[in-house]
């Protein structure tokens, strides 16, 4: 999944889309999620760069994740081309 | 490298529209500890959902009421209102204070007379009381409060066989300034109908009529309309008085003062808004003492206030189950405890706390309960942290009529404990099991299905 190239990330979790004009905020896991995203990773990678970071287990972050990627698309924040 | 905390991760729009006209705080501390006990040890312990009741909370609100009435007016009862709360320990704890019973059915009255209550101090309301219930009670020397003319008639009838005459007072509904006027139960004063029901009482003379009451609503946020409702009783009082030399024992204000919960709609907490028992107290008291009422010879107050007096007394610990994202991107977490044992759900905006720690972040969410149906719906809309399946939640002021109107639908109903004034945790109601439910329950000999 690839986020908008547009949209505008600060460190501190704050996120603005320039299409819609619409902000965010994000907490730090959310935040990021997001950034492995801009880097370009895939969920398999992200999932496993989460664990080796966080005390999280597979299922959690899998699960976590699955959810979050549709909160991504509900906000439009993410290429409709992909 | 030690890992971090993990927190499931969160995003959510900001909204620049209009900011609250209010302002009220949008975050809820965590409560980890209900009544001193921690809701881990208590959940570990007892189960979860889990009503947990504080018997010192009780008491401190029975004390604050009573000494609001009676620093203000020289002759006040309480009368426990069965139906806001009839676990025989909670009953106890009030009758322990000095409370009368008031009950509105025969199940309520017997449940009464179970907990060791003078019938004598037993208050019978209600609409539908049968003959063997108004001969008990009459025979027993027991208050009863005619609702209807039927039950008038019928209680002379009964009056016939009763071993002693019948102590009865009317029910009066009354205009008071208020929306809804209650107008369901009992005789109406602007009408009439409770004069005639008075003069037909005293010419019967069969029938010792020694009080009169109303009830004049539920949740009454206007303190002011008791004081119209003692103005209307006094009123009779002195009308009685007049044309028959007869002088009531009491006057029954009856129940209806607001817990300080939220009812749905409105824009501010009911902490901030409901008024205080000192309020009613000096509408009612002032009421009464400037009225014709003679000061030698004033009349018992006697009041039924349930909610007010228990429902902060309780909370619900209750476990999440799930979460999950609605069609419109809303957060949505299902807790273990549904509309079926939260009736008051229905009317209020609980508060609900978390019961851990969590960061800053809130997520506008929708709390559902566990139920297969569409109604289960605890809050449409509360800020909660971010919380996760095995986190408990609690919610505040549920000790009126949850434990009452709860219902075995779906699931079984659960333990309750009270932290008693030692801080000891007593299971007082045991959670159902499935012989709660079957033992009533009959399978006609053709249905039984056996397997070879």
């Amino acid at each position: 999944m690839r986020m908008n190239q547009n949209i505008a990330i600060s460190e501190t979790g704050f996120l603005f889309n320039p299409s819609t004009g619409e902000s965010f905020t994000l907490n730090p896991v959310g935040l990021k999620l997001i950034s492995y995203y801009k880097e370009g990773l895939n969920d398999d990678e992200i999932i496993s760069r989460m664990q080796e970071e966080y005390q999280v287990e597979e299922r959690e972050i899998s699960r976590d994740l699955l959810d979050f990627k549709n909160v991504l698309k509900h906000y439009l924040l993410v290429d409709n081309n992909d | 490298m030690e890992k971090k905390v993990y927190e499931r991760p969160h995003i959510i729009k900001l909204d620049a529209g209009m900011p609250g006209k209010f302002g009220m705080r949008a975050e809820t501390p965590a409560m980890t500890h209900v009544f001193g006990v921690a809701v881990k040890k208590l959940v570990e312990k007892h189960g979860s959902p889990l009503f947990v009741i504080s018997e010192e909370s009780i008491r401190q609100s029975y004390r604050k009421a009573h000494k609001a009435f009676s620093t203000r007016y020289p002759n006040v009862q309480f009368a426990w209102s069965y139906k806001t709360n009839y676990l025989s320990a909670i009953c106890n704890i009030f009758h322990s204070e000095g409370s009368w019973a008031e009950v509105v059915s025969g199940f309520e009255y017997n449940k009464a007379i179970a907990n060791n209550v003078d019938p004598k101090k037993i208050i019978f309301n209600g609409p539908g009381k049968s003959d063997d219930e108004l001969l008990t009670a009459a025979n027993n020397g027991s208050l009863i409060h005619i609702d209807h003319l039927d039950e008038l008639y019928q209680l002379i009838d009964i009056a016939e066989k009763a071993t002693q005459r019948p102590r009865v007072a009317i029910r009066v509904n009354m205009d008071t300034g208020i929306y809804p006027q209650w107008d369901r139960f009992g005789f109406n004063y602007e009408n009439g109908q409770a004069w005639d029901a008075i003069n037909k009482i005293m010419h019967s003379g069969k029938l010792d009529l020694m009080g009169l009451h109303t009830h004049i609503g539920t949740f009454i946020m206007t303190a002011s309309a008791y004081g119209i409702a003692a103005t209307k009783l006094a009123d009779l009082a002195m009308g009685l008085q007049q044309k028959f030399n007869h002088t009531i024992k009491y006057i029954d204000l009856g129940g209806g003062f607001a817990s300080k919960n939220t009812l749905k709609g409105s824009y501010l907490p009911g902490s901030d808004i409901s008024p205080s028992f000192d309020e009613y107290a000096e509408a009612i008291s002032s009421a009464l003492l400037n009225s014709s009422l003679k000061p030698d010879s004033l009349p018992l107050l006697i009041l039924e206030t349930g909610r007010a007096l228990v429902d902060s007394a309780a909370f619900l610990i209750s476990t999440v189950i799930a979460n999950k994202r609605l069609s419109n991107g809303k957060r949505a977490t299902i807790v273990d405890a549904g509309v079926n044992i939260m009736f008051t759900s229905f009317w209020y905006q609980h508060q609900i706390s978390p019961a851990q720690g969590a960061s800053q972040y809130r997520e506008d969410t929708v709390l559902y309960g566990p139920l297969c149906m569409n109604i289960d719906c605890l809050r449409e809309s509360v800020n909660l942290p971010i919380l996760n399946k095995g986190d408990q939640v609690v919610i505040h002021n549920v000790g009126a009529y949850n434990m009452t109107q709860w219902m075995q639908f779906i699931t079984l109903r659960p333990n309750i404990v009270l932290v008693d004034s030692a801080g000891e945790v007593q299971l007082i109601r045991e959670a159902e099991n499935m012989d709660s439910i079957q033992h009533h329950e009959k399978m006609p000999d053709k249905l039984v299905i056996n397997h070879p």
